[in-house]
């Protein structure tokens, strides 16, 4: 099974079998949204640094930026989601997921993310 | 994430209707100083509901205010360039505060009933326009201790024929002190969605209650402030504070439609110099209509450039039409690219993404006539 950690910005970041990382955003951050109306996902191949904005999503309440969770290179973008900025709220940890990144480093950045549990324990203190 | 919005500061008050709000699953926000629900059960839905049935909106951060004696119009009217006098028994009227600049203190509603007129402020404006009616000499009596709803859909009209039926026979701007579902109310054919509809001023004891017996009805659903934003936006209605302000005057905002002839011979009220060369002359800029070409939605304080690539003006209200499934905005440009049709370009993170001045409002009235 693919292990998932996740970011104070509640992003979900799976590492795949081919060692790259799938980035979505959390139940919790597409339910704090409401409903998702437009999404701009970046282009594939960009280099993006930790902590960079690297896609928008606006619901119909305001606009806010999904972050890169660690440095690396884009390597594909979910097209879907551009279509149908919904599947985002249906199924945000699934079909609603946005990009898959290449790490530009070894795994240790990904190790040093919050596992669920701990992920589970910040939202607690929001 | 991040949401890019401002947030709350301070403590919230809370609306007669808070533990009701709270019940009903309404996520709450800070709104203008008021602990108020975004949405229930989500923006697009209770959008959609609006324009096909009926949805209750809590606006009961808005000020109210009457105005008592028979001098009340006149003197209303000093600080007002709309017909306050002339405002029949039993009708209300959209109005504008002015400053001595010309510029835009509050945009109001004026009713009168017998003996007073009853005026809505802005919640972001209560205090100031208070101030403002006592330096000059009104003598304002605050309803603190009541509420407001706002009914609102082409089904809302079929409610109050059940509660209320003598209301029901109120046109579109008429205004009655009535009863409904035996509740004393103040009641008004109105509302700031384009869609026909009724506001409700009702004491705060029975506020609840009320709310209770509309949701009853199997037509109303329960709707948020993000809804009431994305529906006066469709209507091309006016937000204070980022559609109109201090700096914006009644000519450039559009709202010139206000200021009856009468006012603009006499020329008697504060700002009357500058709103009359606004009149005369034209102003530099105006409020138009925007419809971004693609998806992404342009917000408030986007830059939009003209095709020659020069300033032609900003944002001031965008987000997406739930009812035209795109974005659509409003804002102020300079008046030589005020035309429909005209081409701009809107600065939307670093780019340049085409849109088209629009006519207004993006989606009909359906007001009863």
């Amino acid at each position: 099974m693919a292990e998932t950690r996740f970011t104070r910005d509640h992003e979900w970041v799976r590492l795949e079998d081919d060692g790259t990382l799938t980035v979505g955003i959390t139940d919790h951050a597409q339910e704090a949204m409401g409903d998702i109306v437009f999404v701009e996902l970046p282009v594939v191949d960009r280099e993006v640094v930790e902590g960079e904005s690297v896609a928008t999503v606006e619901s119909t309440k305001a606009a806010n930026d999904v972050y890169a969770p660690i440095s690396g290179r884009v390597a594909e973008t979910n097209e879907i989601i551009a279509e149908d900025p919904g599947l985002i709220n249906r199924d945000p940890t699934g079909e609603g997921w946005f990009y898959r990144l290449e790490p530009a480093d070894d795994d240790e950045n990904f190790e040093s993310l919050m596992d669920e549990e701990a992920y589970e324990a910040f939202l607690e203190t929001l | 994430m991040s949401d890019r919005s401002p947030g709350p500061s301070g403590p919230l008050r809370t609306t007669p209707l808070d533990a009701l709000h709270r019940s009903l699953g309404g996520r709450m926000v800070g709104f203008a100083g008021w602990s108020l629900p975004v949405q229930f059960a989500g923006t697009l839905a209770e959008h959609a509901h609006t324009r096909a049935a009926a949805a209750l909106f809590d606006a009961s951060h808005m000020g109210q205010i009457s105005l008592h004696g028979p001098d009340a119009a006149r003197a209303l009217e000093r600080l007002v360039p709309g017909d306050i006098e002339g405002l029949p028994p039993g009708r209300q009227r959209y109005a504008l505060l002015t400053n001595e600049a010309g510029g835009i203190i509050d945009d109001i509603v004026v009713a009168r009933y017998p003996g007073r007129l009853f005026v809505v402020l802005n919640a972001s404006r209560a205090e100031t326009d208070i101030a403002h009616l006592r330096s000059h000499g009104l003598s304002p009596e605050l309803h603190d201790d009541r509420a407001l709803l706002a009914l609102q859909g082409p089904r809302a009209i079929d409610i109050v024929a059940r509660l209320a039926p003598p209301a029901a026979a109120l046109p579109f701007l008429g205004a009655a002190e009535t009863d409904l579902a035996g509740i004393p109310v103040w009641i008004s054919r109105s509302g700031y969605t384009g869609e026909d509809g009724f506001e409700i001023s009702v004491p705060a004891a029975d506020a609840a209650a009320l709310a209770g017996r509309l949701l009853a009805e199997p037509e109303v659903a329960p709707a948020g402030l993000a809804a009431r934003d994305t529906l006066r936006l469709e209507a091309g209605l006016c937000l204070y504070g980022a559609d109109i302000d201090m700096l914006t005057s009644p000519v450039e905002a559009g709202l010139a439609w206000t200021i009856p002839k009468r006012r603009r011979q006499s020329l008697d009220f504060l700002g009357a110099a500058p709103i009359h060369d606004h009149l005369t002359h034209g102003p530099t800029r105006c409020r138009v209509g925007i419809r971004p070409a693609g998806r992404a939605p342009a917000r408030s304080g986007t830059d939009i450039a003209a095709a020659d690539d020069t300033l032609a003006g900003s944002i001031t209200s965008g987000s997406f039409s739930p009812t035209l499934n795109g974005p659509v905005a409003m804002g102020y440009v300079r008046r030589d690219l005020a035309t429909e049709g005209t081409k701009l370009a809107l600065l939307v993170r670093g780019q340049r993404l085409p849109a088209v001045v629009g006519a207004l409002p993006f989606v009909p009235h359906r007001f009863a006539r």
